[in-house]
This record gives structure tokens, C-alpha cells and sequence, in this order.
């Protein structure tokens, strides 16, 4: 029986299959009849138009491209901007010899070395068919100069090309940072991303801060223009059109005034700062010094001007706000005392009498404190105040490093910030677990003692630090920093604006909130380290000096700033938030080799809280007028 | 003895196809030289890739169709695998430089699934014959759904796509019922626009470009600009051999590859076109009728899957060069420059001959 359904089976699938081959067979037919027709269509009924095209004139399309957005601070002061240039171009692949016409070009306009090694630079990485400037800039008399000469240069052009400016130069740099030409790692993302068709004629490309964070809003969109070309590759008139679309433009939160006079007080030394407001994230001032000029950058940079750039020993093209990696040293202080309140050990009256050292029970170890015999008596409040080393070593030998550590990595310490900015360091907060699978060893307690005032392996940036600092002025609610405040669609004209994120949201005792901010307030009273930055000011400043190592110094031997290499001497550290009722600036400092938070980082802030809160610039007079006082010397 | 050796190699070879393909060949070897602007040496690394096809297709055209009815899962397993290992290895090495050493990597497993998920099917749907249900058409499908994604994923597309022809083609001819060719096909359109806005932006503006080259002037419609005007210019008969302006210029993109039927027909006019398709046709013609004498289930899929896959590439290219289809990159088949979809080809019409030549062999079961 199976035999026979079987091979009936088997009749009817082969009689199947036979007629639907047949029927595709048939669709075949009919597809080969459609390409004929097409071919005759084209060939045959549109031949003369296309030979026309053919023979007499081609279709070239060439790209339009757009207006890269302006880049703008909240008060709508120009960081970024564009200009056009007459700029001298050659396309290899319609010049018969280059080397001749490069050699006959130079009577007409001045070539020095250095433009025509950035044209062989630029020529390697090009195709032969595109257009390589080999002057730009060219001033009207050399232009018309060589328009009278254009006949003698076949393959070679004035062009006006579009520049970007940075009208400010070296004015916050890191955070603008700069275009660049694209060269082939920039290709890779490009193909990557999809954005071929749109960078078609683009040359630069965003290579660093908001320039390279935002391309994507600030490049706008490619037109084109589909023009008729004759044999000598010249337009003969255009067929079709697209304008462009401009990049948008972004306001940035920053106000370029407190960034200016942040960057002033900096003077000559290197180190960076990070001011933001708690109550939205905004970062209002974004330093790092020293800067660099992000207009030399534009167009290609010079072989040489990088060189001195990039092997600076204080290397300029560090972004030190989020690249930086610093000890935050006693700027911890205040997260360390609220972890022991938090966890209810220390809360007053609970207080030590110290006599300027701290031994390690079981091993006799000691741990000096900065104050050579000892602060005397000392509450978790005056601990903050006058930065008692001597009571958080024994604070953090009882919390252990595991709750300490937990509760630290609360405020972001050892996370990135996700700041609208590229390649953002995290940081690093060390734990028994982070040790053993970094060192393969075990944590030691004295490793402990000194991660609780911020030495050890701590390592902070100083947007974290800022982050850290903004997170307990708002009392735990840790909202997510930007660097922008709109972006605004160059079409539509429409503004975009950004919701505050929260990030985190920590839930403190607020006694015991209330008991390390008023440590910190006390910092810029008389008998705090800092008391010279609090001094005559009208609102109240909560802030925490530091002191981070460069070099360690050998048991019994006295730091002394001034008989030591300046490159060795201590970096200062300053946090800092104000008014310290209701806070709406918060800002953390670092001064690299500035010796002492209080009296090279301080000032810095003053200065700019004034600023901000009381639309006050203080001259260089009256911060002498209050000198450093005795208590500031140390940390 | 020079006539017995002669006799051996000509074994299992179908010489009226084999005339056909070396025929087209020669066109193809012809319009490179001239489309490559003269240069033998891309014609001579072509020749090599002929050469390497041509013995691996005497070698496949030996081999007993069972033995590939037996190897079906593995080599597809196999194919699967290696597709895996390019997602896995194509992300370790990410920002390495493609073409050094990923280039020859990336492309060998999807081009081993053009032939393997044909095979694969056939052989599941001939071994569920006496037995089929609805479920096994499912199971079948999946065998070419499966890899279908990865390859899209990789991404590319154009493999993929065709990947998906040749899969429906094995279901159609295998018996699938109209009701659920219909269903399924009401089905896709019903989900368009659930997936539609399931889509990022740039994903939906690569579609739209794909159906509308106009609206990307830049890239696509450009290449069907140029090609058009290289295909019209070309007339009834043609500007001759090497004397193509379009072509030789810079003005068509991708002539070696992908455009080399614009180069062709902007010599050879319209007259060339009908021959070069007539050629096509017969060797199209051929294989569909090897595949209806073919005497089981699953070589008479297969055979014919290898001549309906060859035509869709002839199809796809010429209509996509012309101008009535969108842009996609696929190759046309024999002409082109490009070693492996070369020796691709000519294995699939080895593994054709085999089943002709066993067909005497094998059982009627």
C-alpha cells in the first residue's frame, strides 16, 4: 500500500514541480522582456539625449557644503564661528606636472616651506581627483595676481573656502576644542556612522571637546548641484540644485566671563577647575591650563606647531578637567566624616585629644598628622574645619575600607561623570577586591589609614571632584553636569533645551548632613585653613582645602616648598560651594604644584564666586590686603 | 591517447553548458580589459580565478549528487559556524584596517551559504517527502532565515537578499501550498509598519534612498546617472571595443564590479545586449531543463535553485545598472571582477553537471 502512495506521491511532486518551473520559467521571460524594453528605451528612443550628454557634456555633481553651527556661551558670546577665505587649489589629476606647476606658481604667490609641506601632506592622504589647497588665506592682491595668470595653470583654482575661528584663541580650549582635516581613522567612523553621503566635500571633522562631542548637530546637512561640465571639466550650467543645510547652533552653559576670570587667576600655573551649578548640572566655567590655540588646528596643523604641543612637558593637550587623575587628598575629608555618621560612629560629642600622630593597633605603626604636636581637642567639626589628620585615620581604621569605599563611590568617586565630553577618565577608588585583582595582594589597614584622607590609590578628576562637591551642596541629589544649555535647529529656528537628569539620589540624616556642612563652613572662617577665602565676603562659602603628594617623602624629612624642584612641590586642591545656605555654584580646584589648597587654589574660587553671585570683579589689591593666615600654612 | 585524456576530463562535463559559460566567459574577460582601462594584469588575476573555478568545477561535476545529499547539514552547520566566528572575530579586531587581513575573512561564509542553505533545504524537503506537513516548510525556512540575519547584520544586505530568493525558490518548487505563499505575503506587508517604526532614522533614510535614488544625488543616483547615460550613448550597435567614453573616463563608479554591464553595453549597443542576454538565457535555459529530468527530489531542487539563483544575479545587476531597480551591490555573474563569487559560480555549475551526468544512475525513489 505505502508502495503505491509512494509513487503516486512521487508522480504528483515531480508534475508539481515541472509546472511551477514552468511558471517561473514564464516570470523569467517576462523579466528578460522588461530589461529589452528598458534597453531599447535608453538606447534606442533616448539615444540622442544621452549621447549628447555623452559627447559634448557631462553631469558632475558637486556637494554644497553647509556652514558648520556656531558655537555660543549662555550669553550668546561667539566661541566658534566661520569665515571665508580665498584659498589656492590644485587637483592633481588635471595638472599634466605638478612639481613644474608648483615651481612656476611661486613667483606669482609667496609659497613658503611650511605650505607646501602641508600640501604634500595633504596630497598623500587625497585622491588625485580632489581639489588640495596649497596657500589658503590669500590676500587680494595675490588673488588677482594669479587671476591674471589663471590661463598659464590649468588644474589649478582660487576657491573661497570656509574657515572656523575661534575669535577667542586659546580661550577655553579644551572645552570648545577644535576641527581638524579628516584623515583616515576619522573616515573609518564616518563609514562607519552612515555619514559618507553627507561629508561628501567636508574636510574637517570635530577632533576634540564640543567641536567633536557634537559634529553630528554642528556639520548641518550636504546640498548639492548637479551641473552639466564640458570636456575641460568646466560647469556649463547647473541642472539641478539642493542649497545646504547649516550645522544648528549650540549654547553652551558656560559663561565665558567667569570662565575668563578663572582662567586669568590660574596665571601661570597649570591645573584645572570645574564650576557647575547643583540645582541643574550646568557647568559654568570648564578650565584647563595651560590651554592651546585651537585656530592652528584648523585647516591641518603644522608638523612642527604640534611637536612643541605634544611634547611640552606641561602638556598643554591634556585635558586636565576629565583627563587629569589626581590624589584628592583632604578634599575627601567632608564624604569621609558624613560615611562615619552616616554609619553612627564619631557623632559628637565623641571626640579625640590628638597628639599630632595615630598608631596602628597591633603593629605600632604611626601616621603622622600635618600639624607637627597635634590639633588638641577635636569633634567630627572641627575635624572638617582645620583638617585633622590624626582623627580620620582612626575614624577610617573603624569604618573599614569596604563601607568606607561603598559609601564614597555614592558622590561618582571612581566612575565617569558622563559629561557631554569624549574620553572622560573614571577615576579610581580602590577596594580589597580592586587591590587583589590589580596587584593580586591583600589590603593592608595601613593602606587604609591613608585612603581615608585622600592618599593612597584615590584617584579623582577634577569634573568628578566638581560632581562630588555639587552632589552634597544639594544635600545627595546628584544631577547629571552638562556642558551645553540649547541647540538650536538652524532651520526651523526652533530651541532645544535639555531636562535636568537625575543621576542619583541619596537620602542622608540631615543632622548629620548639617554637621559636615558646617565643618565646611567653618573652613573659610577664622581658624579654618582657608579662613583667608572666606574673608570679607557677604555671603557664606563651604569649602575643603586639600594637599595632594608628588613625591613621597622619606620618614623624618621635612617638606620644604622652596628648596624643592617646583615640578615636585605639593598640587593644591580646593572645593568648594557657596552661599552655603542655598547653594548655586559649586566648584572643585586643582593647582598643580600650588603648594597649599587654601592660599594658591582658594583665591580662585573666591574670585569667581564673587562673580557669580554678586557680579563683583576683586582686583588684585584687595586679596593682598588679607594675607594668608597662620593657620593656612599646612593643610 | 591525447583523445582518451580528452575523453576522461570531458567525463561528467555537460559540453553544451560548458559551452555557453566559457562563451560568456570570454565576453566577460574582454569587457574587463576594457573596463579596467587596459590593465592585464586585473585581467590575468581573473584568468586565475576561471582557471580555479574550472577545476573545482570538474572536481564538484565527479562527485556523486548523494555525497552532497549527505554533506548538506554538515557543510551548513559548518557555514553557520564560520558565520558566527566573522561576528565574533569581526568584533574583536574592531579598528583594525578591514582589508589586510579581515577582508578575504568576512566574505568566505556568506558566500559559502549561497550554495550551502540551497542544499540544505533540498535535502530536508526531499527527506520529509513522503511525509510533509506544514511544520517542515517552517523548519525548511529557517534554514535560510537563520543566516539570513547574520549576514544582513554584518552587514550586507545585497548577500542576504538573494540568500532569500533562493530560499523561496526551494519552498515554491518543493510543493508549498498557494494559501500560505499568499498568507505570507499578506502577512509581510501587514508587519511593514510595525517594523517601519521599530527602525532608527538612519535606517529608515537608507530604505527610502533605496527606493527613491533620487533622493540621494550623491551616491546611488549618481551611479544611475552615469550609467544610464553610458548604457543610452552606446546606441543600437555600440561605440566598439575600448572606445566607451563614459567608461573610460572617470565618469562610472565601480566599472570593473558591479557596473561592468554599463561598460559592455556603451561598446556593444543594444545588438551586444541581446546577445549577451541571449547567452544568459541558454545558459539559464539549460539548467532549468537539467533540472526538470533530473530523476530525485532533492537534485531536481537543487539543480533548479542553482539556474533560478543564477538568473535573479543576471537580473538584479542588469536591472539595477539600467536604471529600474534601486542600487544594491551584487555582482553580474561570469562578467565581473571578483575572485570568489567566480569560483562560487562555476562550483554551482559543477555541482549542476553532477546531477546531470548521474542522472542515469540514480534510483527514481
Amino acid at each position: 500500500m505505502s508502495y503505491t502512495k509512494n509513487s503516486q506521491n512521487i508522480y504528483k511532486s515531480r508534475y508539481l514541480f515541472k509546472r511551477r518551473l514552468a511558471l517561473l520559467s514564464g516570470l523569467i521571460s517576462i523579466a528578460f522582456l522588461i530589461v529589452i524594453g528598458r534597453f531599447f528605451y535608453l538606447q534606442i528612443l533616448k539615444y540622442d539625449f544621452y549621447k549628447d550628454l555623452s559627447e559634448n557634456n557631462r553631469i558632475a555633481v558637486i556637494p554644497n557644503v553647509p556652514n558648520r553651527g556656531l558655537i555660543l556661551d549662555r550669553n550668546g558670546v561667539i566661541m566658534a564661528d566661520n569665515y571665508f577665505v580665498y584659498s589656492l587649489e590644485i587637483t592633481p589629476s588635471k595638472v599634466t606636472n605638478l612639481n613644474k606647476t608648483i615651481d612656476n606658481l611661486k613667483p606669482i604667490i609667496e609659497l613658503n616651506a611650511g605650505d607646501l609641506k602641508q600640501f604634500r601632506k595633504i596630497l598623500k592622504e587625497s585622491s588625485s581627483l580632489d581639489s588640495i589647497p596649497i596657500k589658503t588665506h590669500l590676500s587680494e592682491t595675490e588673488a588677482a595676481r594669479f587671476a591674471a595668470n589663471k590661463l598659464r595653470f590649468e588644474g589649478v583654482e582660487i576657491k573661497s573656502r570656509l574657515f572656523r575661528r575661534y575669535p577667542k584663541g586659546a580661550f577655553a580650549s579644551h572645552l570648545i576644542g577644535h576641527i581638524n582635516r579628516i584623515n583616515e581613522e576619522d573616515k573609518e567612523v564616518i563609514k562607519k556612522l552612515g555619514w559618507q553621503q553627507n561629508y561628501k566635500g567636508t574636510d574637517s571633522i570635530g577632533k576634540l571637546g564640543i567641536e567633536k562631542y557634537y559634529e553630528a548637530r554642528l556639520h548641518g546637512t550636504t546640498g548639492f548641484q548637479e551641473v552639466e561640465i564640458d570636456a575641460n571639466g568646466n560647469s556649463v550650467r547647473i541642472l539641478n540644485s539642493t542649497p545646504s543645510i547649516e550645522g544648528d547652533a549650540i549654547t553652551l552653559s558656560i559663561d565665558s566671563n567667569l570662565q575668563e576670570i578663572a582662567e586669568n587667576a590660574f596665571n601661570k600655573y597649570r591645573g584645572a577647575l570645574v564650576a557647575l551649578n547643583p540645582k541643574n548640572g550646568e557647568v559654568l566655567a570648564f578650565v584647563s591650563r595651560p590651554n592651546f590655540d585651537p585656530n592652528q588646528f584648523v585647516g591641518g596643523i603644522d608638523v612642527d606647531e604640534w611637536k612643541v604641543l605634544n611634547e611640552s612637558l606641561d602638556k598643554p593637550m591634556l585635558n586636565r578637567a576629565i583627563n587629569g587623575l589626581y590624589p584628592p587628598g583632604s578634599t575627601v575629608k567632608p564624604f569621609v566624616a558624613l560615611a562615619a555618621l552616616e554609619n553612627d560612629i564619631r557623632k559628637p560629642p565623641f571626640n579625640i585629644k590628638d597628639p599630632g600622630f595615630f598608631t596602628l593597633p597591633n603593629s605600632g605603626h604611626t601616621y603622622k598628622d600635618w600639624k607637627p604636636y597635634g590639633h588638641g581637642v577635636v569633634d567630627i567639626v572641627m575635624a572638617i574645619t582645620i583638617s585633622c589628620d590624626t582623627f580620620f585615620y582612626g575614624l577610617g581604621i573603624e569604618l573599614g575600607i569596604n563601607k568606607l569605599s561603598e559609601f564614597l563611590s555614592q558622590f561618582g568617586f571612581g566612575k565617569a561623570t558622563h559629561i557631554d565630553m569624549f574620553g572622560e577618565n573614571a577615576g579610581l577608588l580602590p577596594s580589597p577586591e580592586w587591590k587583589q585583582k590589580r596587584f593580586k595582594q591583600p589590603w593592608y589597614l595601613g593602606e587604609t589609614v591613608i585612603t581615608s584622607i585622600g592618599q593612597g590609590y584615590t584617584l579623582v578628576t577634577p569634573m568628578q571632584l566638581a560632581e562630588a562637591v555639587a552632589t552634597l551642596a544639594n544635600g545627595g541629589l546628584t544631577i547629571q553636569p552638562r556642558l551645553i544649555q540649547s541647540i538650536k535647529n538652524s532651520q526651523t529656528g526652533k530651541i532645544e533645551t535639555f531636562k535636568n537628569k537625575t543621576v542619583r539620589e541619596l537620602h542622608f540624616k540631615p543632622e548629620n548632613l548639617a554637621l559636615v556642612k558646617e565643618g565646611m563652613m567653618n573652613v573659610t572662617q577664622p581658624g579654618g585653613t582657608a579662613a583667608s577665602v572666606g574673608a570679607g565676603a557677604t555671603y557664606k562659602i563651604a569649602a575643603k582645602t586639600g594637599t595632594a603628594q608628588v613625591v613621597e617623602m622619606k620618614e623624618n624629612q621635612k617638606y620644604n616648598p622652596s628648596r624643592m624642584n617646583e615640578r615636585h612641590r605639593d598640587h593644591a586642591l580646593f572645593i568648594a560651594y557657596a552661599p552655603a545656605e542655598e547653594p548655586t555654584i559649586a566648584v572643585a580646584i586643582i593647582v598643580e604644584n600650588g603648594g597649599h589648597g587654601g592660599s594658591t587654589a582658594g583665591p580662585i574660587a573666591r574670585k569667581l564666586m564673587d562673580y557669580y553671585l554678586l557680579k563683583k570683579v576683586s582686583s588684585n589689591k584687595e586679596e593682598n590686603k588679607v594675607g594668608p593666615l597662620e593657620s593656612e600654612y599646612h593643610d | 591517447m591525447l583523445e582518451r585524456l580528452f575523453l576522461r576530463l570531458q567525463k561528467n562535463i555537460d559540453s553544451i553548458l560548458m559551452i555557453f559559460i566559457s562563451s560568456a566567459l570570454v565576453v566577460g574577460l574582454f569587457t574587463l580589459y576594457s573596463a579596467s582601462g587596459r590593465n592585464i594584469i586585473l585581467v590575468l588575476n581573473q584568468l586565475f580565478y576561471i582557471g580555479l573555478g574550472f577545476i573545482l568545477l570538474w572536481i564538484t561535476a565527479r562527485v556523486h549528487p548523494k555525497h552532497y545529499e549527505k554533506l548538506a547539514l554538515p557543510i551548513y552547520i559548518l557555514g553557520l559556524l564560520l558565520l558566527f566566528a566573522v561576528m565574533f572575530v569581526g568584533q574583536s579586531s574592531h579598528g583594525a584596517r578591514r582589508w589586510l587581513n579581515l577582508g578575504a575573512f568576512k566574505m568566505q561564509p556568506s558566500e559559502i551559504m549561497r550554495l550551502a542553505v540551497p542544499i540544505a533545504m533540498a535535502w530536508y524537503l526531499s527527506k520529509r517527502e513522503n511525509n510533509r506537513h506544514a511544520i517542515d516548510y517552517i523548519i525548511a525556512s529557517l534554514f535560510f532565515i537563520l543566516p539570513v540575519i547574520l549576514i544582513i547584520n554584518q552587514p550586507d544586505l545585497g548577500t542576504g537578499l538573494l540568500i532569500t530568493a533562493s530560499g523561496f525558490y526551494i519552498l515554491f518548487l518543493a510543493g508549498l501550498n498557494w494559501k500560505f505563499i499568499v498568507g505570507a505575503a499578506i502577512g509581510l506587508f501587514s508587519l511593514a509598519p510595525i517594523i517601519w517604526t521599530h527602525l532608527h532614522d538612519y535606517q529608515k533614510n537608507r530604505l527610502l534612498i533605496l527606493l527613491d535614488p533620487s533622493q540621494d544625488p550623491l551616491g546611488s543616483g549618481y551611479h544611475t546617472i552615469q550609467s544610464s547615460i553610458a548604457m543610452g550613448s552606446g546606441g543600437l550597435i555600440g561605440k566598439g571595443w575600448l572606445n566607451g567614453t563614459q567608461g573610460q573616463l572617470d565618469f562610472l563608479p565601480e566599472r570593473t564590479t558591479d557596473f561592468i554591464f554599463a561598460v559592455f553595453s556603451e561598446e556593444f549597443g543594444l545588438l551586444g545586449n541581446l546577445l549577451l542576454l541571449g547567452l544568459f538565457a541558454l545558459i539559464i535555459g539549460r539548467s532549468l531543463m537539467i533540472a526538470s529530468q533530473a530523476k530525485n527530489t532533492f537534485t531536481r531542487l537543487l539543480a533548479a535553485n542553482i539556474g533560478l539563483t543564477f538568473f535573479t544575479y543576471i537580473f538584479i545587476n542588469i536591472a539595477m545598472v539600467s536604471g529600474i531597480m534601486p542600487v544594491v551591490g551584487v555582482p553580474l555573474p561570469l562578467i565581473s571582477f571578483g575572485g570568489t563569487s567566480m569560483t562560487i559560480i562555476l562550483i554551482s555549475f559543477g555541482i549542476l553537471m553532477s546531477v546531470h551526468s548521474h542522472k542515469e544512475l540514480i534510483g527514481s525513489s
